[in-house]
């Protein structure tokens, strides 16, 4: 538990996680279905970059006139992997909302379980 | 001899047993008599109605979420403390990265260095994976003569009277003034990304912004005077090939200790860093194209 207290932030992230993961499989409505997802993607962002950050040490930009050592800089390596995690979310988000659009055009409705019987209905 | 018509059911395995009488297997077992669509129906209708599957279904949610989040917090309580710095985390890859970062890539931002050097095609990916996904949502949202109705057509051309109707003097002043600054803003941060923080994602999802904001305030319209869909395919098809032509060079001549006949530049400087700031560019560009190509083909269908 006192462990727990120390990694507050990892502890935080991955509540947010089961937040986001609760939303997406509760909430009918596909936005909001994604809107939960967004929220899990934001969990993992929040999870890197705590383990990605060491205490007293600033971001790593080498500034003019100084040398470059481990003992200044955080770890850039999860700053990458946050970059990915970004890039890959934003395009998972733009895709599948294109597809709820679709389907809201053809049934006209985000209620994943009307969408379903509607869907059920259209294939008999 | 007065034989039993029937014989018990005993007297059968006996016989089985000795060996007198083979075991009649009936041909087929038929189901049919068994309606299962009805109990299913039954099942539904009186024991497992909507309501008391919702409520199952919600309290399932809640037990799995909640023994999830109890097995990772357990996981969490494992983990090395947050913030030390001998955490196994940042080892000598770590090291590596930011002692010799500098040297190797000629960039002063160590991140831009890592994802644009050393992991360059890492975000070579990203970047396909941006055009993909810009790729589908055109191919799902994108109007053309055979998806779009009647009504969608006459919905549309409201929508363009009324923008024109009304003049929002004070709102299309102000945007007008801000959009060329966040157009400036984005391309310093993409041009300073190697020596400050920033860089080709970051600059480049500014200047997606001013994009939309110029568009909303001003019409698709006096958009597309300079921005075509021919000019968005163009943008993006023309920076990702760059993008590989210049990290396929690159990874031929620089990697695996061969002489690199790019200069590295004096690291600070605006032309350092060799490679890092064309692909800072080409990344931008991309990023740019792909945020307002999802504005205008989630608002209009059209670029």
């Amino acid at each position: 538990m006192t462990n727990l207290m120390t990694n507050h932030y990892e502890a935080a992230a991955v509540i947010l996680f089961g937040i986001g993961f609760m939303n997406l499989l509760l909430s009918r409505n596909l936005i909001k279905k994604f809107i939960g997802l967004n929220i899990m993607d934001t969990a993992v962002y929040l999870f890197l970059a705590a383990k990605g950050y060491i205490a007293g040490r600033a971001a790593p930009i080498v500034l003019e006139g100084t040398t470059a050592s481990v003992e200044k800089f955080i770890n850039p390596v999860p700053s990458g992997l946050v970059l990915t995690g970004i890039v890959v979310s934003v395009s998972v988000t733009a895709f599948s909302l294109a597809l709820v659009q679709r389907l809201y055009k053809h049934y006209g409705s985000l209620d994943l379980d009307e969408i379903m019987e509607k869907a059920k209905k259209e294939g008999h | 001899m007065n034989e039993p018509k029937k014989k018990s059911t005993w007297r059968h395995f006996v016989d089985w047993v000795n060996g007198e009488e083979a075991i009649e297997v009936p041909k087929k077992i038929s189901f049919k008599k068994i309606d299962f669509n009805k109990i299913k129906e039954n099942f539904e209708k009186y024991i497992w109605s909507g309501r008391k599957k919702a409520i199952f279904y919600l309290v399932m949610c809640a037990f799995v979420c909640t023994v999830f989040i109890a097995i990772l917090l357990h996981t969490v309580s494992a983990l090395p403390y947050f913030g030390g710095g001998n955490n196994p985390a940042s080892n000598e890859v770590v090291q590596r990265y930011i002692e010799s970062g500098v040297e190797e890539t000629g960039a002063t931002n160590i991140v831009a260095g890592m994802i644009l050097d050393y992991r360059a095609f890492d975000t070579f990916g990203e970047s396909n994976v941006l055009f993909l996904a810009v790729i589908c949502v055109v191919m799902l949202l994108k109007k053309d003569k055979y998806n779009t109705t009647q009504q969608e057509i006459r919905e549309e051309k409201e929508d363009e009277m009324f923008d024109k109707e009304d003049d929002n003097t004070i709102l299309k002043r102000i945007a007008n003034l801000l959009a060329p600054m966040l157009f400036l803003f984005g391309i310093y941060v993409v041009l300073n990304g190697h020596i400050s923080p920033g860089g080709g994602f970051s600059g480049g999802a500014i200047i997606g912004a001013g994009l939309v904001l110029y568009a909303s305030v001003n019409g698709q319209q006096n958009m597309q005077r300079f921005f075509k869909y021919k000019t968005f395919v163009l943008i993006n098809v023309t920076c990702l090939l760059t993008y590989c032509i210049l990290k396929g060079y690159s990874f031929f001549t620089g990697a695996n200790h061969l002489p690199n006949i790019i200069p590295k530049g004096i690291p600070g400087a605006l032309f350092s860093g060799g490679l890092i700031l064309p692909l800072n560019i080409c990344v931008g560009m991309i990023v740019a194209c792909t945020i307002y190509g999802f504005y205008a083909l989630f608002t209009k269908g059209e670029i």
